[in-house]
């Protein structure tokens, strides 16, 4: 696969059709592949990498790149192709300098479940239909790649490019996932066992600010928490409330724009699975607002930017769930 | 820094007495800014507002707090103040320390406590304040009317004189009101229908007049100088402009059992309906309820004998959209219902009646073309009891905690024109006081007792038994002889309380002007603003605002007409300039607020920007059109970076407080 | 959180009222001498779609134990749509709130007519009273901090 897409960058660049790609780059180890823009057939060749390990949602880069003179090649996820639409409607994304490749993609491998294993010493890691050759300075091992999936993955929406201008390979399908089933979990506790889960959780946030600048609905010129006159500018929390406060806006920032790409959770030195925020935002619109996918086109009108007459009370918060 | 000035109000005794003014002055005092704080008996007053044009000009004020009543109440007086001193009039702040502070806090300590606090948090707003200049915004030239009665019908006409154009909308087939149910007007007598109806042509022919009946109010939108009103036409079956009010299906209609509710259903009328002689439109009305065409398609002799062709069976609901600068609510009263006085046996006996099925009975146009007869067997009556107070100054949950203020004048009048008409009948009234504060008021009570025998007795009736001869017991004490009383009664007349239309509590809803517990519309200021409300742009005309008479009516029909014209002979009127503005540096050019802005205010446009780098680079920004803007701030939420915030209500200001607060 | 001299828990309440109707009712409640406990301090805000959670978050950051919203009956925002994207805005707000773990009691959204004074004066005396019940606001605070 990696070679194919080699292959149509290359000759999207020979043919003049773009003029600089966006796609993975080798990491120092085998296994942490970084986002990057390549401008010549010798870098692709060189550098490019698609494998288990290419999980970077690309589509924030586009802000930056197609702003840029000239057509920009980016090759796109299926989840990542909801980011971008998301983005083209929000005006972020020059649609008209970027020439969309879709690429398959059927789940990404998390390092930390390989290392969880016991297996360190990493050198290189193969992809042979189905299971994952680890060669280490210790010997060989070989993993079957479901078991070490990203749990993002495990949860995937959607195999289906919702935007392209090219796709590789077949189209797949939205997955009637049980993506929600941790959230319902959440819900069904009592408050203080939702209170401490999240004390357990919250608690550990550094505030280093990977998720939101990984985060592709984050995508503000000047973020109000990085703003001076803002009047919520924290660069070092004052109290122990500040990080609160944070992770709920950002979530409620990103409310009804989220497309549920699970970046933040992903790039979390913590581990803290921020996504469960976002993902009851989405639960709370479907559930109460109306199935809504964010990023599934580029003309709907986001839930919290519409209403009707007849929406449910904020007292419906009492009526649902566990106390 | 700001230097700012506090100014706390004692408002004679209604802030002093439960907030410790002095002790707030002295505490606001060593706040952050404040380089002066005073306080003082009346900061509105004329010297209160020099004092602190005063204390602007003499410590180079840059900010002003006032602690004293709503902002709703004197923010403009202290603005002008403010002003006029040269000061900027959006650098000044209220703390609301009367309707949220003093008037609600029994405890002395806490009130002061809390007046404190909101002295803070107006002075860290003010902090963050910045000077404001106000736009221009242009005011329709057209007024409407809502409600048809001789509240709504005088209003009309002086609007209209005065050059401006008019829409009543009235909910019943005719305007008139209340009015052309009554027989003779207190204390000069002259007959209703000959004062009124005049008028109610007067409205049909002026051009400048237009009149909605049989029409509501569905929806109001927009604001002072710029209301957009749909107004529901209901469907009368007939043809407005084809009908020549000739009455001839009135009179062919079969259905003839349908209560005549013009009369108080003390006789009948038909299914098509013209509700008395004198109606203005003089148009026929089909009663949907009774109509046999209308309900089972089987009639239709009205469309028949209609030379005109105006009858249409298959008439809608229509609404119209209309554009008015100001809006005068004028909806009336009704007497209560009287099914929780059974004491008074209403509900039993045919010959216990109200005031105003006695004036129907009394008025020539009415069921017994004007002789006096008994509803039960149409004979005359010998002995009249008429009960006062029936429901009004009540204490208790039936009736009304109020006084409806005609009663004893009717009342008086009823006995007196009786005795005059019937002098063999004896006329008894039951009062607990006996209320004629009006001009050539008491001399017509004292002419009732003295001239016309009318029997007063001070006390309350207790109960009303109707009896097997046909006549009624009236079990009554005397207050004065402290007796109790027997009176064979061939008719009790009951004075019932008066209320709001019930139409009153959704149109004020509609229109987001206040209403006090019993549904009375609320005015700015009881005093000094007493036909407008506090909603910029509606007014008050007659008995919705209280119980009122006739006179007392056309006075503050003509008040409120007064302030109307005032208003539409302004080309525009001064904008809010507390509008979102949005910082084009911040803007992601998301477009999300442009989605949520009920005015379309905003706009994109593709700018270019200087890059540090000395660069330049189009981006794509948001900008407010601030006339059209008005301020809700549903736009600043959305923006998730911040760059689209509200003058005069800056998420900083807002948090300000907020921190004040929770201090 | 303030303590009295009787060491009775006296809540800090914060109140964002929208101009044209709930400010107006507070108003009401004040001119027919409704009571309610001082512990309710009002924010002027032109319209209920102004309250920005970041507001409400801030109170609770520097002390507030109770927020509430009221804002025009549904139908009746004087801006004719703010109330209904607050309504949409808050009801996310509080949901996430809840999900969190924060007491429900904490939050509340009321919507005050202009002509309700009677109706202001009986919510706020049910909130403070709820939020009394529930003690001062530790949840949202600690939540940052590790358990022991």
């Amino acid at each position: 696969m990696q070679k194919a897409i080699i292959e149509k960058a290359k000759q999207l660049l020979a043919d003049g059709t773009v003029n600089r790609v966006i796609g993975w780059k080798k990491g120092e180890f085998a296994y942490d592949s970084t986002p990057a823009v390549f401008e010549s057939a010798e870098e692709l060749e060189n550098e490019f990498v698609y494998d288990d390990f290419t999980a970077s949602n690309v589509s924030k880069y586009l802000i930056k790149e197609s702003a840029k003179e000239g057509k920009v090649l980016v090759f796109l996820k299926p989840c990542d192709t909801y980011s971008f639409n998301q983005l083209v409607k929000e005006h972020r994304i020059n649609r008209e300098n970027v020439y969309v490749v879709g690429i398959e993609c059927w789940g990404k491998a998390d390092i930390e479940k390989i290392k969880a294993r016991g297996i360190s010493g990493i050198k290189s890691i193969t992809n042979n239909e189905g299971t994952l050759t680890i060669e280490t300075i210790y010997g060989t091992e070989s993993i079957p790649t479901y078991e070490v999936m990203a749990e993002r993955c495990l949860s995937c929406k959607s195999k289906k490019h919702v935007a392209y201008d090219e796709l590789m390979g077949e189209e797949g399908e939205v997955i009637d996932s049980n993506r929600f089933d941790m959230v319902a979990q959440l819900e069904n506790m009592t408050s203080e066992e939702r209170y401490n889960f999240w004390r357990d959780q919250l608690s550990k946030c550094i505030r280093c600010n990977a998720c939101r600048n990984v985060c592709p609905a984050c995508t503000c010129e000047k973020c109000i928490f990085d703003n001076d006159n803002s009047g919520v500018a924290n660069k070092a929390p004052a109290d122990s409330f500040e990080e609160n406060m944070f992770h709920i806006i950002r979530a409620f920032h990103v409310a009804g724009r989220c497309t549920d790409c699970g970046e933040c959770s992903r790039v979390c030195p913590q581990n803290i699975p921020l996504h469960l925020l976002n993902r009851k935002f989405i639960k709370d619109i479907n559930e109460l607002y109306g199935e809504y996918q964010a990023g599934e086109d580029t003309e709907s009108r986001g839930p919290l930017t519409a209403y009707t007459e007849d929406d449910c009370e904020p007292s419906v918060v009492h009526e649902r769930g566990v106390e | 820094m700001q230097r700012i000035g506090v100014f706390v109000c004692h408002c004679g005794t209604n802030i002093a007495a439960t907030v410790d003014v002095v002790a707030v002055a002295e505490a606001l005092q060593h706040e952050p800014g404040v380089v002066i704080s005073k306080e003082y008996q009346y900061m509105c007053s004329e010297a209160g507002q020099e004092l602190v044009k005063e204390a602007i000009k003499e410590h180079k004020l840059t900010g002003v707090v006032i602690c004293s009543c709503s902002p709703r109440m004197h923010e403009n007086t202290f603005r002008k103040a403010a002003a006029a001193a040269g000061l900027n009039p959006y650098m000044v702040e209220i703390a609301n320390i009367r309707e949220q502070c003093s008037w609600i806090h029994k405890d002395k300590t806490s009130g002061t406590e809390k007046a404190i606090i909101l002295g803070r948090a107006a002075i860290a707003k003010v902090h963050l304040n910045a000077p404001l200049t106000a736009g221009q915004s242009p005011v329709i030239k057209r007024a409407l009317v809502i409600g048809g009665g001789i509240a709504g019908i005088q209003t009309a006409l002086d609007i209209a004189d005065a050059g401006f154009e008019v829409d009543i909308v009235e909910k019943e087939p005719t305007i008139g009101g209340k009015m052309t149910q009554i027989d003779k007007t207190f204390p000069t007598l002259d007959c209703a229908a000959c004062i009124l109806t005049p008028k109610m042509v007067e409205c049909a022919q002026n051009e400048k007049i237009r009149i909605h009946s049989y029409s509501e109010v569905s929806d109001v939108k927009g604001f002072v100088g710029n209301f957009n009103v749909t107004i529901k036409k209901k469907a009368r079956f007939v043809d407005e402009t084809k009908c020549t009010g000739c009455g001839l299906c009135t009179e062919k209609c079969p259905m003839k059992k349908v209560p005549d509710l013009f009369n108080l259903g003390m006789n009948n009328r038909r299914a098509i309906y013209i509700p008395f002689a004198q109606a203005v439109p003089k148009v026929a009305t089909i009663d949907a309820d009774y109509c046999n065409m209308l309900k089972n398609g089987k009639c239709g002799v009205c469309a028949k004998v209609c030379t005109a062709g105006a009858i249409d069976y298959k008439q809608q609901d229509q609404y119209i959209e209309e554009q008015y600068g100001a809006i005068v609510v004028a909806t009336g009263f009704n007497p209560i219902k009287l099914d929780k006085y059974d004491e008074f046996a209403y509900s039993q006996s045919k010959d216990v009646i109200t005031s105003l099925e006695f004036e129907r009975l009394t008025n020539a146009a009415g069921p017994t073309s004007g002789t006096l007869l008994r509803p039960s067997d149409g004979k005359h009556p010998h002995t009249i009891v008429f009960v006062q107070c029936v429901g009004s100054r009540c204490d208790d949950s039936k009736g009304k905690s109020y006084c409806s203020k005609i009663c004893c004048m009717y009342t008086a009048k009823h006995a007196m024109l009786t005795r005059e008409k019937y002098p063999d009948t004896d006329v008894y009234v039951f009062y607990i006081d006996v209320r004629t504060p009006g001009k050539n008021f008491d001399e017509f009570y004292r002419r009732a007792v003295e001239q016309y025998g009318v029997h007063y007795i001070k006390g309350m009736v207790g109960k009303v038994t109707p009896k097997a001869d046909g006549t009624l017991d009236v079990q009554a004490s005397d207050l004065i002889s402290n007796e109790q009383l027997h009176i064979d009664a061939d008719l009790v007349v009951l004075a019932a309380a008066i209320e709001p239309d019930k139409s009153a509590r959704p149109l004020a809803t509609k229109l987001t002007a206040s209403m006090d517990t019993n549904d009375f519309f609320t005015e700015a200021h009881a005093k000094l603003r007493p036909v407008e409300s506090p909603t910029a742009g509606i007014f008050l005309s007659g008995a919705c605002q209280g119980p009122k008479d006739i006179p007392e009516t056309v006075s503050q029909a003509g008040a409120a007409a007064a302030k109307v014209i005032g208003l539409l002979s302004k080309n525009s009127l001064t904008c809010n300039p507390c509008v979102a503005q949005s910082d084009e540096l911040m803007c992601n050019g998301c477009s999300a607020c442009e989605k949520v802005c009920p005015y379309g205010a905003i706009t994109y446009s593709e700018k270019e920007f200087r890059m540090p780098d000395r660069t330049t680079k189009l981006r794509r920004v948001a900008s407010v059109n601030p006339a059209v803007c008005q301020g809700c701030g549903a736009c600043t939420v959305t923006c998730p970076s911040g760059a689209m915030d509200l003058k005069g209500f800056s998420n900083r200001q807002i948090m300000a407080e907020v921190d004040a607060i929770c201090k | 959180m303030q303590v009295n001299e009787n060491k009775e828990f006296e809540p800090v309440i914060v109140a964002f009222c929208c101009n044209w109707c709930s400010y107006a009712g507070a108003d009401l409640s004040g001119t027919n001498r409704l009571n309610y406990p001082a512990n309710v301090k009002i924010i002027r805000v032109p319209c209920s779609c102004r309250v920005n959670p970041l507001f409400i978050l801030r109170a609770f950051q520097r002390g507030a134990d109770g927020v509430i919203i009221c804002g025009c009956h549904p139908g009746d925002c004087h801006y004719t749509s703010g109330n209904y994207y607050a309504r949409r805005r808050i009801t996310m707000l509080f949901s996430m709130l809840d999900y969190l773990g924060i007491e429900r009691d904490r939050t509340r959204l009321e919507w005050v007519s202009a002509a309700e004074g009677a109706k202001f004066a009986k919510t706020m005396n049910e909130f403070v009273e709820a939020v009394k019940k529930l003690g001062p606001n530790r949840r949202l605070e600690d939540l940052r901090c590790k358990k022991q």
